[in-house]
């Protein structure tokens, strides 16, 4: 093997960490933007949410984009992570941050539960099967939502839960969603992901290869839905109202939009799709107003259609940002040029 | 004691016997070939030694342990890799990435490893991917490490297959039609490199294979199937001449045509 | 015990107007292996085509329901060239996702204030109403009406299926899209007509259901699909009367449902129904098992 300089001068280890870096630059930027005023109360719930998307939608992007199970009941776990956080949040926290962090956890946790045991029996399922098994997963969490208040009554069932603590501002939003990046980020450029990668290619051949199909596709559908259950709780503690019809089919089909959009295997595209649609919706909605409300759905469906006949995988499939996944993933972390010389800049084949 | 140990290897699906009384015995270093008409049962043979399939009775014993019933990861662990009929590559991924798939389970750090960046995992990393580098580069794709697999032209694909039943380093290695839809140069070349890994990495091998000149070359024992069972076993030359054979590939009355 | 008949008699009529829609699910599944999304939205488009059909223009009722079912045809071909047919050899997700999105399409689109518009509204009285007693249990002239139609298009889908050239082609393409097509079916036809058939009973359907529930709004096809869908699993997918089997099964237990447990929780009920088979036997009641082939 040949040694060649490093393509970018940095040294291997800051090029892992460079991401935390460029994030805590963006969100001190963001922090200075906020502090004179330069962004509106208005866009700054627009970004918030556009990064609550963003969260859920690693999740999903986990679970189907690398690991190819089709779920889309997405919105059932989003749910979930947000009724527990919401309540506990209401009951117990008061506003306390510490609260707060233990409800965010707790929320996270039970998602993850549920996932874990829903999982178990319906990822067996063949992909067209398992789409319907999570769809009707997702309705039926709805369904008992909105049904809720007769067992807790403080859950409001379908008048909406009210009372959540209002404290999850930028800070406690952008960081959520950086340290799950950065895991999943490892995570996905480990043997794990090429654990899932090998999955979504070719399941059978996976297992002929020694990967243990189930035990990843359940671990990559536990935190993918654990992820969306951060978002929830996040969400409960943004939105002082929540209801159960922003938990509904047209929910998971965002998070699915958004992961086909941006492409399949992609951690990158998922963000840049989340946040782009989020702002998208947002720009058009003050341009067009009422009439755009009206034509959202339709605008929504056709984009998928389109989308999906066109480039099927999306638009980042395999694609990383360099700065999240840099060069010296493909030639390993210690030592960096290893391996045939690229010309040009950086091509991060996807999650190597 | 033999490597692979194989008895009254029986398959039904439904009504139909697909595999009748299949029984082999391999030893260590060997190299067998597997041919006969198509449907004869050989993948079907494969798909259970590699436990994709459940024999309906039978007993496939490897290096003393009894393999039935074992999920097909654990029996790539136990160290039979194989290649598949039909290419089945993961097409999405990289080159390097569908070799080191199978270095998985041996990597030597865990989920908290990788999610934290430890040493551990940083070290391992590192040496997982020298080592897959190396395979590519022992079977000629080390350029081509960070292209797509579904890029890849045909042949390369069927050596990529190759390169990665070997990453998990088994002792069997089972090959599905290796030479399939090559040309006669392709296949010289094929039988090369199957020589070459032969000897390299110390394997036993097991293949199945149409491409006649092909098998009567490279394997010095030959097993023959025709509806589900051995029908002949032994030499090319002793298969060559061997009447059930010839009526197995040319029929009654072509065999008795051809004099 | 009257009130346990006449909700059978109830389950009855929803399983039969079900059986029309899962029928289409079916036969589109067993020729492409597709789950046609929208294909409750087709049935809720033929339910406001019947709905103007008698009570805007004033069409007589037996008219307004070809009509649909004309309409609603072409609008399935229509469906299957743009949305589907691009995809037909891609990976099955992908067209499991346009489908998803012509739902979405269809339902947002007939929501808008110069299509359908998003409200509920109330359709007036097809049929004179008119209560029969067998037994001491009531059964309106709709329930019967409804069985009587809806037996004879099963009778006339049974006809084509097995007696005539069309049926024999889409069984054969079910079987094999290739090899039907070297014996000089044009699969592309095929599986259009497959399309408009099924989209005309789903339109049928509609039609018979607003008749017996007098309501449509633009989403209303998104429950009764699910259910149609859950019969037609439950069925064995892909089996034609497997379909109207699970069908007849899904209308009592979603009637019964409401009427025993409680009307809130009938559709979580329908779904983990369908969770249910799906786990336990997903090829359905009279369906096989098929494996893998590596």
């Amino acid at each position: 093997m040949n040694a060649t300089a490093p393509k970018r001068g940095l040294p291997p280890w800051l090029e892992r960490y460079l991401i935390l870096l460029v994030a805590l630059g963006l969100y001190l930027v963001l922090r200075w933007l906020y502090a004179v005023g330069a962004v509106s109360a208005y866009w700054q719930r627009v970004l918030d949410q556009g990064l609550i998307m963003a969260l859920g939608s690693l999740g999903l992007s986990l679970i189907y984009g690398f690991t190819g199970q089709f779920s889309i009941g997405h919105a059932g776990f989003y749910a979930i992570g947000a009724y527990v956080a919401g309540y506990l949040g209401r009951t117990y926290g008061h506003g306390n941050p510490g609260w707060f962090l233990l409800s965010l956890l707790a929320g996270a946790l039970a998602t993850a539960v549920v996932a874990f045991l829903i999982g178990l029996p319906i990822l067996r399922l063949r992909s067209d099967y398992l789409g319907i098994a999570t769809m009707g997963f997702g309705i039926i969490v709805k369904v008992l939502l909105d049904n809720a208040d007769r067992v807790i009554p403080v859950l409001g069932g379908a008048r909406g839960m009210l009372g959540t603590p209002q404290i999850a501002n930028l800070t406690w939003i952008f960081w959520s969603l950086i340290i799950v990046l950065f895991l999943f980020r490892n995570l996905v450029c480990s043997a794990f992901g090429r654990a899932c990668l090998a999955i979504r290619e070719d399941e059978i051949a996976a297992d002929a290869m020694g990967v243990n199909t189930t035990f990843y596709k359940t671990v990559a559908f536990v935190l993918g839905c654990a992820a969306v259950g951060l978002a929830g709780g996040l969400y409960a503690h943004r939105y002082p109202l929540l209801h159960p019809s922003s938990f509904d089919f047209l929910k998971s089909f965002d998070f699915l939009l958004i992961v086909v959009v941006g492409g399949l295997g992609s951690l990158s595209g998922t963000l840049a799709a989340a946040v782009g649609w989020v702002f998208l919706l947002e720009g058009l909605r003050s341009i067009l107003g009422q009439a755009f409300l009206d034509f959202r759905g339709v605008v929504y469906a056709l984009l998928l259609i389109v989308v999906v006949i066109l480039r099927p995988q999306g638009l980042f499939s395999g694609r990383e940002l360099g700065i999240l996944v840099p060069r010296s993933l493909q030639s390993g972390w210690l030592r960096s040029g290893v391996g045939q010389a690229k010309p040009g800049g950086e091509r991060a084949g996807g999650s190597a | 004691m033999a490597l692979l140990e194989i008895r009254g290897l029986t398959k039904f699906f439904g009504g139909l016997r697909a595999v009748h009384n299949f029984t082999v015995s391999i030893e260590k270093g060997e190299l067998v070939g597997l041919i006969g008409p198509n449907g004869a049962g050989k993948t079907t043979v494969f798909n259970m030694i590699t436990g994709m399939l459940p024999p309906t009775s039978g007993s496939i014993v490897f290096e003393g342990r009894s393999l039935v019933g074992m999920p097909p990861y654990r029996i790539l662990q136990a160290g039979i890799a194989r290649t598949f009929q039909n290419i089945r590559l993961f097409g999405g991924t990289t080159v390097l990435n569908n070799v080191l798939t199978p270095l998985g389970y041996r990597i030597g750090y865990n989920l908290l490893d990788a999610a934290a960046q430890t040493p551990r995992y940083l070290q391992r990393e590192d040496e997982a991917r020298a080592y897959a580098r190396e395979l590519l580069e022992t079977l000629g794709l080390g350029g081509r490490a960070e292209d797509l697999a579904r890029n890849l032209p045909y042949g390369l694909q069927r050596r990529l297959e190759i390169a990665r039943a070997l990453a998990s380093r088994p002792r069997l290695l089972l090959l599905d039609e290796p030479a399939a839809g090559m040309n006669p140069a392709e296949v010289a070349a094929m039988v090369e490199l199957i020589r070459y890994i032969r000897e390299k990495f110390d394997l036993t091998v097991f293949l199945i294979e149409h491409q006649m000149g092909m098998v009567m070359n490279l394997c010095p024992r030959i097993l023959v199937m025709d509806f589900g069972e051995i029908i002949a076993e032994g030499s090319p030359a002793e298969i060559q001449s061997n009447e059930r054979v010839l009526e197995a590939y040319l029929g009654r009355r072509g065999y008795a045509a051809a004099g | 015990m009257i009130y346990f008949f006449e909700q059978f008699v109830n389950g009855i009529q929803l399983g039969f107007v079900y059986a029309l829609i899962a029928l289409g699910y079916t036969m589109v599944y067993g020729i492409i292996r597709l789950i046609n999304f929208a294909h409750g939205d087709v049935f809720m488009v033929g339910a406001y085509l019947g709905f103007f059909g008698f009570a805007r223009w004033h069409l007589p009722y037996p008219v307004a329901i070809l009509v649909s079912m004309v309409a609603c045809a072409a609008l399935g071909v229509t469906i299957e060239r743009v949305a589907y047919r691009p995809l037909r050899y891609a990976p099955r997700i992908a067209a499991l996702i346009s489908a998803i999105g012509v739902s979405f399409f269809l339902e947002y689109f007939c929501s808008l204030k110069f299509v359908f518009t998003p409200n509920y509204q109330v359709v007036p009285r097809a049929l004179p109403l008119k209560n029969y007693s067998l037994g001491g249990v009531n059964i309106p002239n709709v329930t019967i009406i409804i069985v009587v139609v809806v037996l004879a298009m099963l009778a006339l889908l049974q006809y084509i299926i097995y007696h005539t050239r069309i049926g024999k082609a889409m069984r054969a393409v079910s079987f094999d899209h290739d090899a039907a097509r070297l014996m000089g079916i044009n699969v592309d036809r095929t599986i259009s007509i497959t399309f408009a058939i099924g989209s005309a009973l789903a339109a049928a359907g509609g039609v018979l259901y607003i008749t017996a529930y007098p309501q449509v709004f633009p989403f209303m096809g998104i429950l009764p699909g699910l259910k149609a869908f859950t019969a037609a699993v439950l069925g064995g997918i892909g089996i034609v009367p497997g379909a109207v089997l699970g069908a007849l099964i899904m209308g009592q237990v979603d009637v019964m449902s409401a009427a025993y447990i409680s009307s809130q929780l009938r559709d979580a009920i329908a779904f983990s129904i369908l969770i249910l088979v799906l786990l336990v036997r997903p090829t359905g009641l009279l369906g096989k098992r098929g494996p893998e082939k590596v």
